[in-house]
């Protein structure tokens, strides 16, 4: 396997959501690993957004209930 | 839809994913009366249109996509969507930078603070929601998308039918927009107070600095 390149902080934030997503190309997803192994502070930053995106993750989560499951069963048994 | 899938199968993956459909049209249509008229005509429609799926193996963003079409093409005329922020996805947001993690980390406090991990302790879920409900339609269908349903890019780029630089471009400002308004709504609910050293938001250290 090729040496990962180097980056430094500001290539590494332009890609960190991309990298968390897990959206980036293979080399471009080491090279931002790489970076946040060695740099602290964009580590910090990769916590912080991960947590966040936890959170928004969390907020979608929705019960349908009885009542909606209900209404969504006899719309479908019409059919 | 394959023409082989009946209506048991079509209401077995219905089932499975109403809770997901609801959370979504919850987010699109921010209340849940409308959210439950979008889910149940989404649900209509993709019976109606089920010959359009032709791998059964993509019935989620398949559905998905009928879902958010429903939102953003019949259900505009609802005083909970805003219709003047449609196009703004090719204009300049402010606040499409911003990075609620730069105005709340102090490095150096590094040691025995952590401000920004503080701060999510304390975000609710309703603020979380209410600054969701806040992004522009465009934004929000791409968060909603992303870090509510969890899709990739590419699937989202197929609901919303744009490209995938879009797609990129629109949920990094999107996020932007989002944090910027978590940000605000925290300070004014005296959650926390932005710092005041601003320009040390990243540092490059060699692995013999870590301890």
């Amino acid at each position: 396997m090729k040496p990962v390149k180097t980056i430094g902080c500001e290539e590494a934030l332009t890609h960190l959501l991309e990298y968390l997503d897990r959206e980036l190309g293979a080399v471009k997803h080491r090279e931002v690993e790489r970076h946040l192994d060695i740099c602290r502070s964009c580590f910090s930053r990769g916590e912080f957004e991960q947590r966040l995106k936890a959170k928004l993750r969390e907020a979608g989560r929705e019960t349908a209930g009885e009542s909606f499951g209900e209404r969504i069963k006899l719309l479908l048994r019409g059919f | 839809m394959s023409a082989s899938m009946d209506r048991g199968v079509f209401e077995e993956q219905v089932t499975g994913l109403l809770d997901e459909l609801l959370g979504a049209a919850l987010r699109l249509a921010k209340n849940r009366h409308d959210a439950e008229d979008v889910v149940a005509e989404a649900v209509t429609k993709a019976w109606e249109n089920r010959n359009s799926l032709k791998d059964p193996e993509r019935f989620r963003p398949w559905i998905f996509r009928i879902l958010t079409n429903t939102f953003l093409t019949d259900c505009r005329k609802t005083s909970a969507r805003p219709t003047a922020d449609v196009r703004l996805d090719d204009a300049a947001e402010p606040g499409g930078s911003f990075s609620l993690f730069e105005e709340i980390h102090q490095p150096f406090l590094l040691w025995w603070s952590n401000p920004e991990q503080e701060f999510l302790n304390k975000v609710l879920r309703e603020d979380v929601e209410r600054a969701v409900d806040a992004l522009p339609e465009a934004f929000r269908a791409v968060v909603v998308l992303a870090d509510l349903e969890g899709f990739s890019y590419q699937e989202i780029a197929g609901i919303l039918d744009v490209p995938i630089g879009t797609v990129r471009s629109r949920l990094a400002r999107a996020r932007g927009v989002l944090q910027k308004a978590l940000w605000e709504h925290a300070k004014e609910a005296g959650l926390t107070t932005s710092r005041t050293n601003t320009n040390e938001a990243c540092h490059e250290t060699s692995q013999d600095d870590r301890v």
